[in-house]
């Protein structure tokens, strides 16, 4: 096998606020090979987010602590200088977002923010720069790109500007796109749309993708690995159809029983996720999904509330739970 | 863009002619009679009539307002007293001139004053603003915050007082505050209003650096400062181009606020510091009765707050796209 090209190692992410010491990301692994796509869900406050921006260094070192390693394409950025991360963001990493209104400045036209990020990178003059993001805008399916180049933000429509917004992170080609939450703000028919743009320009240029999530439909559809966080850990791992078809960890029973679309192709039982997640400034000890598992009987109280379970096995479809395979096996099906 | 000023401007318009009608049934209800003043001392009491009748004021209440508003556009003619070209905002008995004269006479000290300060206060108080928000919780932080607390309590006339006291009197550090047309001598124009610009910009500096840096704060946790980040850009540009954009909306607003505020209230500063601008004007017509000056230094103060915040308007839509373009 390969080198990955993203690879992940015992990612530790601590925030001192007033409140305390929030562990929001504690010790997750994980890779993304090259032109894949890599889905991450689990519920929110999970620690998706955190560990993308991780990825690109966005956090406040002023009240952060990170460790662990995160080697892109064999290069460390975990403690990388300021100019280096610069280069790399927008450039070989890009990132969208969530809600493509309130990430696009108000005050620039589209081409403007898209082309400033290829003037910056690539040296681009201000006229190659508007002519690309034409160009961006063309590829990303947005009619009229020579009039809406000039437009803002506010005069798109919501599927739109994350058109835009995708074009703006794709100008450079970079080799990894981190794309967290993507459509959830927009109608499903939109949502639908963005995501197949994404796959196709994944199949244009190759790029790798993470895909963050809450929606196993969009994993479902999209991605070709999966990763399942919980309370900043992960605690299932592996390609779609290992862990969409034959989930191990009782926390991916609870999201595919509170996926009624997915649960009936699929057919597994019911089972809402009960509880609430933990609070990552006090994650309780031993398995963090414990107090919410149904299964504690089961896999050994004592084990389940002091001992952390390893995602295992180590590579392929893993995940961490006391339970044997046999018994995941017999409760799932 | 010219359609959103228009409008705004007329806008004005109409909200200046309500202040005027206001304050000019206001003032006329006051029971000092402009006609005997104008007759002087001694008068004999058809001379007084003679006086009423020239000055128009045997006319009813209501007529003669709108004489005095049409004034204004068109001028007027005072029998015995000659003519008042437009503008006319009114004669003054006292000076025995159109108000109009005295007010552009004494309005480029007001406007200097307030102006000069403003350029200071504003780049300044922004300045240190940014670098507070960008060093949170550090010392030139708390400094800003303990400065503005301050900034906020204290009154020109004090501070004021106090700085003439120990930089002029005392220390002659700082010369006499003393007015110098621009046009005659920009040096010197700057230097004799030195004091009084530096004590407005002590008083109002720290209040514009709280403001920037609770703004740019909040600013900095936007997503699209995030995103800014994300695509790769500087540090600097991140603020400068980005940031500061979302910053000066609200700074803007609170800017012509306080210049409207500052030459609509220029009586304080000007007494303070002894010099003779519109606001000394005002304070000379109440004492002497001067209700046609009186009525005019209103209107300028109104008319000063109506047009910083037109000029507010205009600078809103420059700076968000959002603004311009609905
Ligand atoms: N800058 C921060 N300071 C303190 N806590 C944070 C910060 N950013 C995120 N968190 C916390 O970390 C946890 C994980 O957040 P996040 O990664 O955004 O979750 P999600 O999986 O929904 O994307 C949440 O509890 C959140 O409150
Ligand atoms: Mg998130």
């Amino acid at each position: 096998m390969s080198t990955p090209f993203l690879s992940v190692r015992d990612l530790t992410v601590d925030f001192h606020t007033e409140d305390g010491v929030v562990h929001a990301v504690n010790g997750l692994s994980f890779d993304v090979e090259k032109g894949t796509t890599l889905g991450i869900v689990g519920e929110s406050g999970s620690g998706k987010s955190v560990t993308n921006l991780t990825v690109l260094g966005l956090h406040n070192p002023e009240n952060t602590t990170i460790s662990g390693e995160i080697r892109l394409d064999g290069d460390e950025l975990i403690g990388a200088s300021r100019s280096s991360m610069e280069k790399l963001r927008g450039n070989k990493v890009a990132m969208i977002f969530q809600d493509p209104l309130t990430s696009l400045s108000p005050y620039h036209t589209i081409g403007k923010q898209i082309g400033e990020v290829y003037r910056k990178h690539k040296g681009a003059s201000r006229a190659e720069a508007r002519d690309r993001a034409i160009e961006m805008l063309t590829r990303v399916g947005i009619p009229q790109p020579k009039t809406r180049v000039d437009d803002y933000p506010h005069q798109f429509s919501g599927g739109m500007r994350q058109r835009a917004m995708i074009a703006m992170a794709l100008v450079c080609d970079p080799d990894l796109l981190i794309a967290d939450e993507p459509t959830t703000a927009l109608d499903v028919t939109v949502q639908a749309q963005i995501l197949d743009l994404l796959k196709n320009l994944q199949d244009e240029m190759g790029t790798s993708i993470i895909l963050i999530t809450h929606d196993l439909g969009v994993v479902a559809n999209t991605a070709h690995d999966v990763l399942v966080m919980y309370a900043g850990r992960a605690v299932e791992r592996g390609t779609v159809k290992e862990v969409l078809h034959e989930p191990r960890h009782p926390y991916t029973w609870g999201l595919l029983g509170s996926m009624p679309r997915l649960s009936s192709a699929v057919d597994v039982p019911l089972l809402p996720v009960r509880g609430t997640p933990p609070s990552l400034l006090n994650v309780p000890p031993g398995c963090p999904f414990h107090p919410r598992c149904d299964y504690v009987k089961l896999a050994g109280p004592e084990l389940c509330r002091s001992e952390r379970p390893e995602l295992s096995p180590h590579r392929g479809h893993g995940d961490a739970c006391y339970l044997t395979l046999a018994q995941k096996r017999e409760i799932h099906k | 863009m010219l359609r959103f000023i228009t409008r705004r401007t007329f806008g004005a318009v109409v909200t200046l002619v309500i202040i005027a009608a206001v304050t000019f049934f206001l003032f006329f209800a006051v029971p000092a009679d402009p006609a005997r003043l104008a007759c002087g001392k001694v008068c004999p009491p058809e001379l007084l009539e003679q006086a009423r009748h020239n000055l128009g004021l045997d006319q009813p209440l209501f007529a003669q307002f709108v004489s005095w508003l049409s004034g204004i556009f068109v001028g007027r003619d005072y029998e015995g007293l000659g003519h008042c070209s437009a503008p006319c905002l009114g004669y003054s008995f006292v000076n025995k001139a159109p108000v109009l004269g005295t007010i552009l006479d004494r309005l480029p000290l007001t406007i200097s004053l307030t102006i000069g300060a403003a350029v200071i206060f504003f780049i300044f108080g922004v300045a240190t603003g940014i670098i507070a928000a960008l060093r949170q919780g550090k010392a030139l932080d708390k400094i800003a915050s303990v400065s503005s607390l301050i900034g906020a309590s204290v009154q020109i006339y004090f501070v004021g007082t106090l700085a003439l006291y120990f930089l002029v009197y005392q220390n002659h550090i700082l010369r006499q505050p003393k007015y110098v047309p621009f046009t005659e001598n920009p040096l010197s124009w700057a230097a004799g209003l030195l004091l009084p610009w530096i004590v407005l910009a002590l008083i109002f500096t720290a209040n514009y650096t709280r403001m920037t840096r609770s703004t740019m704060v909040e600013q900095l946790g936007e997503d699209y400062v995030r995103t800014a980040r994300a695509k790769g850009m500087s540090a600097r540009s991140v603020v400068m181009r980005f940031a500061l954009r979302g910053t000066l909306t609200p700074i803007v607003t609170i800017l012509g606020i306080d210049l409207g505020a500052l030459i609509g209230g220029a009586i304080i500063t000007e007494t303070t510091f002894g010099l003779q601008g519109v606001g000394q004007l005002s304070i000379r017509a109440v004492t002497s009765s001067d209700l046609p000056m009186l009525m005019a230094t209103v209107l300028v103060a109104a008319g000063a707050i109506v047009v910083f915040n037109i000029i507010v308007d205009i600078m809103y839509a420059f700076i968000d796209p959002r603004v311009r373009l609905s």
